[in-house]
C-alpha cells in the first residue's frame, strides 16, 4: 500500500505494508540512516525522532499510523551547518562511539523546545529513556545546558 | 644515477603493492617491512603504510578500530605532530586488513611480571613481543593498546613522511633539504617560497623514503593537549558510518535465528509460513542457524521469528546454578597459576584477626548499542566485507576459511563500531554474512542481529568465583591468600582469535589480582581454570573486572576488620609497593575532601585497581533516598605517564566507570534450560541520565611508562561502589549486581 510521509521538509512515496515501524522504512527504504536501531522495543531510544516536534521512538511507530511532519537527525542540521544544540554536543566532545547519539540529541532538541531553561531535573527526566552504553551522560548534560544557553542568547 | 634510481623506482611501482613496502622506513625496515597494503595511483606518493599524498592533500591511516575510544584522532594526532599537519585538515582511513597494521604492544601484555615493577629492559622486551604480533598477522583492537603501540611508529611514519616530502621539494628547488622547514602541510623555503605537500605527491613518489629523529617533547604541538575529535561533526549529525549504515547498490537485508543452546545442532526448520510473507525473498540454511533474506531488515525479522525450528539441546549445563557449580569444582583441581606468592600464608604471628569469605561474579554481555551485523558480497573469485570489527585480519582469516578463498582475494571493510567493548574482536557475526552471501551469489547482503539475538548469543565475560583468606593484626595488612576460578578467556578467547593452542600459567585471568601494587607481606594468588562451558570472551578489562572487584573488596573487608579508614588502610599499602599507586589515591582522598566521616543517609567507598599498566584510584558517593540508593559524584585518578590526549583520556575513564557500575548495578547474564535468560535491555539494563553519578576526573602523569586509558576505568567501579553501599548500610555485598539486594533511584 503506498504511503505519502513528510520528512525533514520532502516528500516520499513508500510502498511497505502498514505495520512496518518508521524507523525500518527511513533505514532501509529511505537510506536515511542516521536514526539507529539499538532494541526495537522502545528501550533504548537510539531511534529517536521527532513528529511534529515531539520526540518518539521510531521503531514503535508503524508506517500506517504517521501522521505528522517527521524530523530526523539529517533534518536537524548537516555537517556543514550544523543546528545549535549539534554544535553545542561539538563542543563539549560529547560523542564516543557516537551510535546513540543521533536519538540522545533529538530527544534534547525536543526538551529545549518545549523548556528553554531545563535543570539538572528536568534533564534526568528527559533524557531517561536514552541508553548510552559508552557513559557520555555527564557530557550530554552540559552540552543541554550550554545549548540552552546558546538558543537563549540567539 | 638518479635516472637509474627512478626507473628502477617505478618498475617498483608497477611490479606490485607488495614491493612498495621495501621502500617503507623506520622501524619497518629494520624489522623486515611488511607489505606495504597502499594501492599506488597516478600521482599518488605512498611514503609509507600510514601516509600517503596526492593532488587532494594528506591522508593518514589509523588502521584501529573506532569505538568510541577517540583512537582515530590520537592516532592520526602522533602522525601530523612530525608530519606538521593539522589533524582536522587531513583525510583520515581505516584502511585494509594487511599484516603492516600488525598490533605491536598488545602481546606485551602476556609477558610474565606485575607490569608496574617492570624495568627499562621488561619494557623492551615487551616490543621485541610485540613483533610476533605482525607474524601472526594480528591487525586487532584490544588490551588499551593502541597509544602505547603507536607512540613512536607513528611519530617515526610522520617524521620520514616529512623529511621526505622536504628532500622531493629540495630536489624541485635544487637547494638542500637543511635549508627547508614544514608548517601546517607546506614544505618552506628560504625566500617565503611555500609548496603545499600535494603539490609535491607527484615529486614525492620518485624520491629515495627518509628517515628521521623524533623531536623532544617540548616541541610537541598536539601531543599531550586536547584534540578536537575528528569524528565528532559525523556523529553528531547522523552521517558517521557505522556497519550498519552500509548501503551497496542492490543490497538486500537479512535476519537470522542460532541455537540459543551454545553449540548445539540445528535439526530441522519449518519456514512455510515465512516464504509467503511481505518481504521475504531468500530462506536459507545455514547449517547450525536459519536466515531470512529480503527487502527490509523488519521483515526479514517477522518472517525469521515465524520459522518453526527443531534446535538440539545444549550440552553445557543447563542452569546458572550447575555452570557455578562445574566453576566451583574447579577449586578441586591444582591451581593453574599461582603468579604471586610472597611471604607465607600459612604460618602466621599470634593475634591476628581472619576472614575468610566468598565473592561470585556473574557472566555479562557486552551489549553494544549497535548490535551485531555485517554485510557482505561474494563474486565467484572474491569477497568483500563491511564490517564494525576490532580485528580485519582476523575477520578475513576466518572469510578464507569459510569461503576457500585466499585472504588476497577478501577485502576487509572497516566501518565505525557502535560500540566494541572487545565483543568485535569475536568474527561470528562476520562469518553469519558471509555464509549468507556465500549462498547469493552477487547480491550484497547486509546481515542484522536482533536485539535479543545479540543478547543470547554473546562471548560473555565469565561468571567467576573467588576464594579469599586474609588477616590484620594491630591496624595492619598481614596475609591475603585469593584463589580465583572461572573459565579461561585467554584459552578460549586468545585461543580462537590466534588459532592457536594456550596452555601453561594464564596470567590474563589473574590479572589486577596478583599483580595489585600492594605491599601485604604475605600476599599469595592461585588462578584455577573451570572447564569451556558458555562462550566466553574480551569484556572490557576481561579478568580485570572480576579480580578488580575481589582484590579490592578484600582490601576494603580487612580495613573495616582493622578498624582502620579504608582509604588511609590503602594508601598505607600502596606507598610502600609503588609510588603512582599511592599518588592516584592521594589525588582522589583530596579531590572527595575524603575525611572518613560521612553523615548520616550518605555512604562513600573508594577503591583502587592497577590494570593495563594504569592505577587508577575511585572513591564514589551514594545517598539513601527513602530506602532507595542514589550514586551521587564520583571522583577518578588514574596515572597514564604519558597522557596523549587528556580530554578524550577523561571520556575514556568516566565511560570505564559507568560501564563498570552498569554491570555492578544491573549486569548478569543467567541461564535456565540451556538457555540465557535475558534478552533484551529490560532484562539487562545499564546506567542511564539519571542514575549517572556527576564525575571528577584528574589525569596524572607521575608513572615513567605509559598506561593503557580504555578498560583501567572500568575495573575500580564495582568495589568502589559496594564499599560506599557498605558504608551506607553495614551490608557487604559479596555478589553482583547489587540490584539483587538493593534498590537504585
Amino acid at each position: 500500500m503506498s504511503k505519502t510521509l513528510h520528512i525533514n521538509g520532502k516528500t516520499h512515496q513508500v510502498d511497505l505494508p502498514d505495520d512496518v515501524p518508521l524507523l525500518w522504512v527511513l533505514r532501509d527504504e529511505l537510506g536515511l540512516t542516521g536514526t539507529k536501531f539499538g532494541c526495537g522495543i522502545a528501550a533504548c531510544g537510539a531511534c529517536t525522532v521527532q513528529v511534529d516536534g515531539v520526540a518518539l521512538r521510531s521503531c514503535q511507530l508503524s508506517l500506517g499510523d504517521i501522521d505528522g511532519e517527521v524530523t530526523t537527525i539529517e533534518g536537524l542540521g548537516t555537517p556543514e551547518n550544523l543546528a545549535m544544540i549539534q554544535t553545542a554536543w561539538v563542543q563539549h566532545q560529547v560523542a564516543q562511539c557516537g551510535y546513540c547519539q543521533s536519538g540522545q540529541i533529538m530527544q534534547a532538541a525536543s526538551l529545549l523546545a518545549d523548556n528553554p531553561a531545563p535543570t539538572d531535573e528536568d534533564i534526568d527526566d528527559a533524557m531517561q529513556g536514552n541508553l548510552c552504553r559508552c557513559g557520555t551522560y555527564p557530557r550530554i548534560r552540559a552540552a543541554i545546558h550550554s545549548a540552552a544557553k546558546m538558543m537563549q542568547e540567539a | 644515477m638518479a635516472r637509474l634510481k627512478k626507473i628502477a623506482r617505478r618498475s617498483f611501482l608497477v611490479g606490485s603493492a607488495a614491493i612498495v613496502g621495501g621502500v617503507a622506513f623506520g622501524t619497518y625496515k629494520y624489522h623486515q617491512p611488511a607489505p606495504n597494503p597502499l594501492q599506488p595511483g597516478a600521482g599518488k606518493a605512498i611514503l609509507n603504510p600510514f601516509v600517503f599524498v596526492d593532488q587532494s592533500g594528506v591522508t593518514l591511516i589509523a588502521p584501529r578500530a573506532e569505538m568510541g575510544q577517540g583512537v582515530r584522532t590520537s592516532w592520526a594526532a602522533l602522525i601530523a605532530e612530525e608530519l606538521d599537519v593539522d589533524p582536522a585538515a587531513v583525510t583520515v582511513l581505516h584502511g585494509p586488513a594487511a599484516k603492516a597494521y600488525y598490533n605491536s604492544a598488545m602481546m606485551a601484555e602476556a609477558l610474565p611480571g606485575r607490569g608496574y615493577d617492570a624495568s627499562d629492559f621488561q619494557h623492551s622486551l615487551g616490543q621485541i613481543v610485540g613483533n610476533f604480533s605482525k607474524f601472526l598477522d594480528l591487525q586487532v583492537t584490544g588490551g588499551s593498546s593502541s597509544m602505547k603501540d603507536g607512540f613512536t611508529r607513528m611519530r617515526l611514519a610522520g617524521a620520514s613522511a616529512r623529511e621526505t616530502l622536504k628532500e622531493a621539494a629540495a630536489q624541485q628547488l635544487g637547494i638542500a633539504r637543511a635549508l627547508l622547514e614544514t608548517k601546517d602541510g607546506f614544505v618552506l623555503a628560504p625566500g617565503g617560497v611555500k609548496l603545499a605537500y600535494s603539490e609535491l605527491a607527484m615529486a614525492a613518489a620518485n624520491v629515495e623514503t627518509q628517515e628521521a629523529e623524533l623531536r623532544p617533547a617540548a616541541q610537541w604541538k598536539y601531543i599531550g593537549k586536547p584534540v578536537a575529535r575528528i569524528d565528532m561533526v559525523e556523529k553528531v549529525t547522523g552521517t558517521a558510518t557505522f556497519g550498519l549504515d552500509t548501503r551497496i547498490e542492490g543490497m538486500k537485508f537479512a535476519a537470522i535465528r542460532q541455537n540459543p543452546h551454545y553449540g548445539a545442532a540445528m535439526r530441522s526448520f519449518d519456514a512455510s509460513a515465512a516464504k509467503s510473507m511481505a518481504g521475504v525473498e531468500e530462506v536459507l540454511d545455514l547449517g547450525d542457524a536459519v536466515a531470512v533474506v529480503g527487502t527490509n531488515t523488519w521483515l526479514a525479522q517477522q518472517a525469521v521469528d515465524a520459522i518453526e525450528v527443531d534446535w538440539a539441546p545444549a550440552s553445557h549445563p543447563e542452569t546458572t546454578e550447575a555452570i557455578f557449580a562445574e566453576i566451583a569444582a574447579a577449586f578441586d583441581d591444582s591451581p593453574n597459576s599461582t603468579l604471586r606468592d610472597d611471604g607465607d600464608v600459612d604460618d602466621l604471628p599470634e593475634g591476628a584477626e581472619f576472614l575468610e569469605v566468598e565473592y561470585r561474579l556473574p557472566y555479562l554481555a557486552h551489549a553494544t548499542m549497535e548490535p551485531m551485523n555485517a554485510t557482505a558480497l561474494y563474486s565467484g573469485d572474491r569477497l568483500e566485507i563491511w564490517a564494525p570489527n576490532q580485528g580485519p585480519t582476523v575477520v578475513q582469516k576466518a572469510a578464507a576459511d569459510l569461503s576457500g578463498l585466499e585472504a588476497e582475494a577478501i577485502t576487509v571493510n572497516t566501518t565505525y563500531l557502535g560500540g566494541g567493548f572487545g565483543r568485535r574482536i569475536e568474527v561470528d557475526y562476520s562469518n553469519r554474512a558471509v555464509q549468507i552471501a556465500l549462498q547469493l551469489r552477487g547480491t550484497p547482503v547486509q546481515l542484522t542481529w536482533s536485539r535479543e539475538e545479540d543478547m543470547r548469543h554473546d562471548y560473555f565475560r565469565p561468571g567467576a568465583i573467588a576464594r579469599y583468606r586474609a588477616a590484620v593484626k594491630d591496624g595492619k595488612a598481614l596475609m591475603v591468600h585469593g584463589k580465583i576460578a572461572a573459565q579461561s578467556t585467554t584459552q578460549e578467547g586468545a585461543g580462537r582469535m590466534l588459532g592457536l593452542p594456550m596452555s601453561g600459567p594464564d596470567k590474563g585471568h589473574v590479572d589486577a589480582a596478583f599483580n595489585q601494587p600492594l605491599a601485604i607481606p604475605n600476599f599469595r594468588v592461585e588462578g584455577y581454570l573451570a572447564k569451556p562451558m558458555i562462550p566466553v570472551g574480551f569484556w572490557r578489562s576481561v579478568a580485570a573486572s572480576f579480580n578488580g572487584f575481589f582484590s579490592d573488596t578484600i582490601i576494603d573487608e580487612m580495613a573495616h576488620t582493622a578498624r582502620r579508614d579504608p582509604l588511609e588502610f590503602r594508601l598505607e599499602l600502596a606507598r610502600a609497593e609503588w609510588e603512582p599507586a599511592a599518588q592516584v589515591l592521594e589525588r582522589v582522598r583530596d579531590m572527595s575532601g575524603w575525611s572518613g566521616q560521612t553523615p548520616a543517609g550518605v555512604g562513600r567507598g573508594v577503591a583502587l585497581a592497577y590494570s593495563f599498566g594504569t592505577p587508577v584510584a575511585q572513591a564514589i558517593e551514594v545517598i539513601d533516598r527513602g530506602g532507595d540508593i542514589a550514586i551521587t559524584k564520583a571522583w577518578i585518578a588514574a596515572d597514564l605517564g604519558l597522557a596523549i590526549d587528556p580530554r578524550n583520556i577523561e571520556a575514556q575513564l568516566f565511560g570505564g566507570l559507568a560501564y563498570g557500575l552498569s554491570a555492578a548495578c544491573f549486569g548478569e547474564i543467567t541461564f535456565a534450560d540451556g538457555m540465557v535468560e535475558q534478552e533484551n535491555f529490560p532484562d539487562y539494563d545499564a546506567l542511564r541520565m539519571p542514575s549517572m553519578p556527576r564525575v571528577e576526573v584528574a589525569v596524572l602523569e607521575n608513572q615513567k611508562h605509559m598506561g593503557g586509558a580504555g578498560e583501567p576505568g572500568t575495573p575500580p567501579a564495582a568495589p568502589a561502589l559496594a564499599n560506599a553501599i557498605f558504608d551506607l548500610t553495614g551490608s557487604r555485598a559479596r555478589e553482583l549486581p547489587l540490584n539483587k539486594r538493593f534498590s537504585f533511584v
